[in-house]
């Protein structure tokens, strides 16, 4: 496998038993992904894009083929690796949010820094760092329930940027908001990779995270059908050519 | 520490839902070491009265007295050893002469064990001065128990029959001096007492006794002084018997309410892990590994105990002190409770009972947090994510 590819995957294939048949989520896919690259897996519902991250984010194995995420292999992974590994580099954004309800905004955002062990006044650092990334210093002591969709987004874009991941996996991060806020997020997720490098790959069928893709990948029924890379800017939808 | 800060954070972030389990956990735990306390109070005074009452430090027995057997009286009395009589004689212990009779009264008859005890003793817990009465030719002291079976009361007069030393029947007439009120059934119900000297004459049994009760505080009883020796531990075995029976029923009622607040605290579990599975799935997607969540919710499910037991000691401690000085009132019915219970029971909160109790909720809770949150380390955290269940 290539060393200067964050991920890299080789005829990766997830089947999963539905009664006497296998379904095959995944069919040999390919891909690698270079530091600070701001893709999309793109597809209908069902088309393994979900899947992919999930794999990627070393939440779930392929069945067959090989995985490597951080020069680690997925495949062989123990529980424990995997989950150190997701722990100091890979944050995730889900489509509903899945902010941790008793907690503050604060306490959101702090919960992958105290799972790294750091002490609390550069947790508190971080925390507030992250959260003027993300246009809440103002709300750190509200409680999930107080906010709107989008700020709960931004809220979970805080959480996965705290801890300064290489990869952030975002799975739908649009669905479940308006579109003034999917332009606000996927603007400051932008500017979060551009200025960070932070590599964010998205699994998504929202034309609005398309437009503001430097890289689609279309998945059809598991397998890789499009790779299309653009030579514009993220947010230039509308003014790029793919090559 | 991680995960203890976690825990108590999502303990304290639920709130309500934490507040009344710990309040529901905290009531069984002070009701627990309560009950517990009331009962080795209970067992305490009961012993104590016995010892005062009855038992004293110890008893001697003339060798053919069965307190079982009451055809053994007849033969059952003599006249005390020389060294039993020495420690009579230095006020060290109290002879007493039991004799089987019968009670007339108001033309009934009634079976009764006659007792004649010295009426200047001062070593068993009974106010046999009042046998001391000089105008009353034979004065008698009864308890208010067979007060109620004869239906007499201080001042009636009452026939009384009995064999003397030849085993021929005399009777006489004697007169109710006092009814004492005491805790002990032993010395009250079936008993009529009688001065000693008078009941050895009327008997024809002088100097003779059938039991010597010792002082409690004398320490080393002989033990060959020629009659058989009843230690104090050996006639509050009987006692100790029926305190266990009784404890037996009090653990039933300690293992019902650790079961009612165990129960709460284990159905808090499974639906909180039934609530919160995406929440599972999103610790784990953060970096947590499935049985760093299995000790966060046992740790979470293990704090209310921890938060009983100080929420328990700010209003139980101050409660319990209060009953352990005031004591509680018992209703006249607890008499046939089987052994000496005072109009008041004052409880007795040892530290072995309060910081037993308290490791048990402890240990307890967090096993049956455990429990359920075993379940979590079979989740795939891709399924929990979506808020499935295996």
């Amino acid at each position: 496998m290539e060393n200067n590819q964050l991920i890299l995957t080789q005829k990766l294939t997830k089947i999963y038993p539905m009664g006497q048949h296998q379904l095959y989520a995944l069919k040999e896919v390919d891909l690698s992904f270079g530091p600070g690259e701001f893709a999309g897996l793109v597809g209908p519902s069902g088309s393994g894009k979900t899947t992919f991250l999930n794999i990627v984010g070393s939440l779930d194995v392929p069945s067959q083929g090989q995985v490597e995420v951080l020069g680690r292999r997925i495949e062989t992974l123990t529980h424990k690796e995997a989950a150190e590994l997701r722990k100091k580099h890979i944050g995730f954004i889900f489509q509903t949010f899945n902010l941790l309800p008793v907690y503050t905004v604060f306490e959101n955002v702090e919960f992958p820094l105290i799972l790294l062990g750091l002490p609390s006044s550069e947790r508190r650092q971080r925390v507030m760092e992250a959260l003027e990334w993300v246009r809440l210093a103002d709300r750190a002591n509200s409680r999930p329930a107080q906010l709107s969709g989008g700020e709960c987004q931004r809220v979970a874009i805080a959480r996965a940027i705290v801890k300064k991941p290489a990869l952030i996996l975002a799975d739908e991060p649009t669905a479940n908001l308006d579109a003034e806020n999917s332009h606000n997020i996927l603007q400051i997720m932008a500017r979060l990779n551009q200025e960070l490098g932070i590599t964010f790959i998205f699994a998504t069928h929202d034309e609005k995270v398309i437009g503001y893709l430097k890289r689609k990948i279309t998945l059809v029924d598991g397998r890789v059908t499009k790779d299309e890379t653009y030579s514009s800017q993220p947010g230039m939808e509308g003014h790029r050519e793919a090559s | 520490m991680k995960l203890l800060k976690l825990a108590l954070r999502n303990l304290l972030g639920a709130r309500l839902r934490t507040w009344l389990n710990v309040i529901v956990l905290s009531f069984a735990f002070v009701t627990i070491i309560g009950l517990q306390g009331v009962y080795e109070g209970m067992n305490r005074q009961a012993m104590q009265a016995e010892i005062e009452a009855e038992y004293g430090g110890g008893q001697f027995w003339h060798p053919e007295y069965n307190p079982y057997d009451p055809l053994t009286l007849q033969e059952a009395h003599d006249s005390p050893p020389p060294e039993i009589q020495e420690m009579i004689h230095k006020g060290e212990a109290t002879p007493i002469l039991i004799l089987q009779g019968t009670a007339y009264p108001q033309g009934r008859f009634y079976p009764v064990l006659l007792k004649g005890i010295d009426p200047g003793q001062k070593i068993l817990n009974i106010p046999s001065f009042v046998l001391n009465d000089q105008e009353e030719e034979f004065p008698a002291l009864i308890g208010t128990r067979m007060a109620e079976s004869l239906k007499i009361k201080a001042g009636d007069k009452v026939t009384l029959r009995w064999r003397d030393v030849n085993g021929t029947f005399d009777a006489r007439e004697a007169t109710i001096v006092h009814v004492m009120r005491t805790t002990v059934q032993a010395i009250d119900q079936g008993q009529i007492w009688l001065p000693l000297e008078k009941l050895q004459q009327l008997a024809g049994m002088e100097k003779a006794a059938t039991i010597v009760v010792v002082d409690k505080n004398i320490k080393n009883i002989p033990e060959n002084a020629g009659w058989v020796l009843k230690d104090q531990k050996t006639l509050l075995r009987d006692i100790q018997e029926l305190v266990k029976t009784k404890t037996v029923g009090s653990s039933i009622l300690y293992i019902i309410l650790m079961l009612l607040a165990m129960l709460a605290i284990f159905d808090t579990q499974v639906l909180s892990i039934w609530r919160r599975r995406k929440e599972i799935g999103t610790l784990m997607a953060l970096g947590m590994t499935r049985w760093s969540v299995v000790k966060l919710f046992t740790l979470e499910g293990a704090l209310h105990g921890i938060l009983a037991t100080l929420v328990g000691a700010i209003y139980g401690l101050p409660l319990l002190t209060l009953f352990a000085r005031k004591g509680w009132g018992m209703p006249e019915a607890v008499d046939s409770y089987g052994f000496a219970i005072g109009e008041r029971i004052y409880p007795i909160y040892s530290g072995g009972l309060i910081l037993g109790t308290t490791l048990l909720v402890l240990i307890v809770t967090t096993i049956v947090s455990f429990l359920p949150s075993r379940r979590i380390a079979k989740m795939k955290p891709t399924e929990a994510l979506r808020g499935k269940i295996q």
